[in-house]
């Protein structure tokens, strides 16, 4: 067993230092920005993940928290001329606080399940309304962001520059899931997760814990935000408040592995690697999306634990047959 | 140690429980029995905080915890278990008990050790590993248990625990339930097994139609003529003492 842990340990320090070099040696742009984009929504997975997969609520509108860590550190800067460095903070509050918003109103009355996708999948529609009517989002015309690549703006000249900041994000990500797994605070929304009543019974506190979870969440995709707006340099009310962000979210961790630590990681991986493969080789326009779709079916319909829960069980089934 | 007064539910135009009066007293084990549908398990729910009562009140330790919510009464120190087993059915038996006893630690290795020690006292020390949906109906009666537990309770609700039980697992959770007892947790239990009801309790108090029909020793129960007509109708009583003489 400590054998199997330290393994894991050197697995995880292999994969940093393969992730740390890669710019190094890979000098085609498209490369490294396609890897930044799978870091990247691995990130936002992760943060959907202690929400969804953690504490079993399951959230439709994960965008909102991006949506609005977008736009607090694009208006910040745009209006108030406020480094997007310091922004970010700023985006990380905004999103904890729209967290705490739309957790106290689900969970005060006691939405769960359905009831609760469909609440979190109304405020983003909501938020998208209210971007694209009021003036200080730039409505419908959206917000641009100047291009002056320095550290204080989080832009960058190249690409490996953004790389090296989703990677960063990432591991934050991927370390606070580390964290969630070890302590009381996970295994509380894990129990509430398997069994909301079962878990108060045994002392707890769910609506506290769910507060928590949220606005942690909500505080991951604000940060997310903040990064999409310094590398895209634009931001209108589709783009922060859509559906398809949220549905990505939600999907690279479910192909992934639920409440997993890794897998919105890999997940991301395995969906962008199968989209940008089937773009690449399928010359008729839609095709590609046609492969997606069905090898995204076989996944969801076929491995129920996602890619972790079958690796996992085929471990478990080599190394019981080493035993036998 | 528990102190009910007036405890009152109804649901729409039903009365669940009807102005209920108990006690239970410290170091003892209490049971309530009564027919199904009788509101034992709602005044179970009303008393740990899963329902709201209509009236009356609860007192635990001379505190009043009546409008407290169940993790607050779960701290403490009474906590209860379900009739309908609620494992967290993708956890294992130890990561299922580790939530109990993360009530009284933040700490991994203490909640750990704590869990196994529990698992030990109730029997499951070979299922620990073991996913809990794939335990035995004994198994997951034992888990509830083991969790309620891991909390460190001074009282311990226990709601048909031996339910669905075959007699020697009867056997072997008396025996639990003895020892519980034994290291200073008062008990109160709901059961339908009259020889364990029999054999445990120190005072048994009976409920019928949400209302309290009578209280005693288990011996004085099992005689008294409203809770035989209770469970076996009109004038069963009657019938039983004629027959019985008849016979004679």
């Amino acid at each position: 067993m400590k054998s199997l842990m330290s393994r894991n340990g050197l697995l995880c320090l292999a994969g940093l230092v393969v992730a740390l070099l890669i710019p190094q040696f890979i000098n085609n742009k498209f490369y490294i920005d396609v890897l930044t984009l799978i870091l990247f929504s691995a990130f936002l997975g992760q943060s959907w993940n202690i929400l969804g997969g953690y504490a079993g609520q399951f959230s439709f509108g994960g965008v909102v928290f991006f949506g609005t860590g977008a736009y607090a550190s694009s208006i910040l800067f745009k209006t108030f001329g406020i480094d997007p460095w310091i922004g970010i903070f700023g985006a990380i509050a905004a999103g904890a606080l729209m967290g705490a918003f739309i957790g106290f109103i689900s969970f005060r009355y006691g939405l769960k399940g359905s009831y609760f996708a469909l609440i979190t999948l109304a405020f983003a529609e909501f938020f998208r309304i209210i971007a694209n009517s009021v003036e200080f989002t730039g409505g419908g015309v959206g917000i641009f962001i100047d291009h002056k690549p320095s550290l204080a703006q989080l832009q960058f000249n190249d690409t490996a520059g953004y790389y090296y900041l989703a990677m960063a994000m990432t591991v934050i990500s991927l370390l606070i899931a580390w964290w969630l797994e070890r302590s009381r605070f996970g295994a509380s929304l894990v129990a509430i997760r398997e069994n909301e009543d079962a878990a108060q019974a045994l002392g707890v506190n769910a609506f506290r814990c769910k507060m928590y979870a949220i606005c942690i969440s909500g505080a991951m995709g604000g940060a997310g935000g903040t990064f999409y707006a310094q590398k895209f340099l634009y931001l209108d009310p589709p783009i922060a408040y859509g559906i398809g962000t949220s549905v990505e979210m939600l999907l690279v961790t479910i192909v992934g592995g639920l409440g997993t630590v890794f897998g919105p990681l890999i997940g991301s991986f395995v969906l962008h690697g199968i989209n940008e493969v089937a773009r690449h080789y399928l010359e008729a326009p839609g095709l590609s999306m046609i492969v997606y779709g069905l090898i995204l079916i076989g996944i969801v319909g076929f491995l129920p634990n996602g890619l972790i829960g079958l690796v996992r069980s085929t471990l478990k089934r080599f190394s019981g047959g080493g035993n036998a | 140690m528990l102190e009910i007064k007036g405890l009152t539910k109804t649901f729409g135009g039903l009365t669940a429980v009807s102005n209920v009066n108990l006690s239970v007293e410290e170091g003892k084990i209490i049971s309530l029995i009564g027919p199904n549908g009788a509101g034992k398990t709602t005044l179970f729910a009303m008393v740990a905080g899963f329902l709201k009562p209509n009236g009356g009140t609860v007192l635990f330790e001379n505190k009043d915890i009546t409008n407290l919510k169940p993790h607050s009464i779960c701290e403490l120190g009474m906590v209860r278990t379900f009739q309908v087993t609620q494992p967290f059915a993708k956890l294992t038996t130890l990561e299922n008990i580790m939530v109990g006893a993360y009530c009284r630690t933040p700490d991994r290795e203490l909640a750990r050790e704590r869990a196994r020690a529990v698992a030990h006292q109730v029997g499951m020390t070979t299922a620990l590993d073991q996913p809990a949906d794939s335990l035995t109906v004994s198994g997951r009666k034992r888990l509830e248990l083991a969790r309620a537990l891991a909390t460190q309770p001074r009282l311990l609700l226990l709601d048909e625990v031996m339910a669905g039980l075959n007699p020697t697992e009867i056997d072997e959770i008396v025996d639990v339930i003895k020892k519980i007892r034994d290291s200073g947790v008062t008990i109160f239990l709901i059961e339908h097994v009259m020889k364990a009801v029999m054999n445990l309790s120190d005072y048994t108090y009976v409920l019928n139609d949400g209302v309290r029909i009578a209280d005693g020793t288990p011996t004085q129960i099992a005689n008294n003529s409203a809770v035989i007509e209770a469970y076996l109708g009109q004038g069963a009583a009657e019938i039983m003492r004629d027959g019985g003489s008849s016979d004679a």
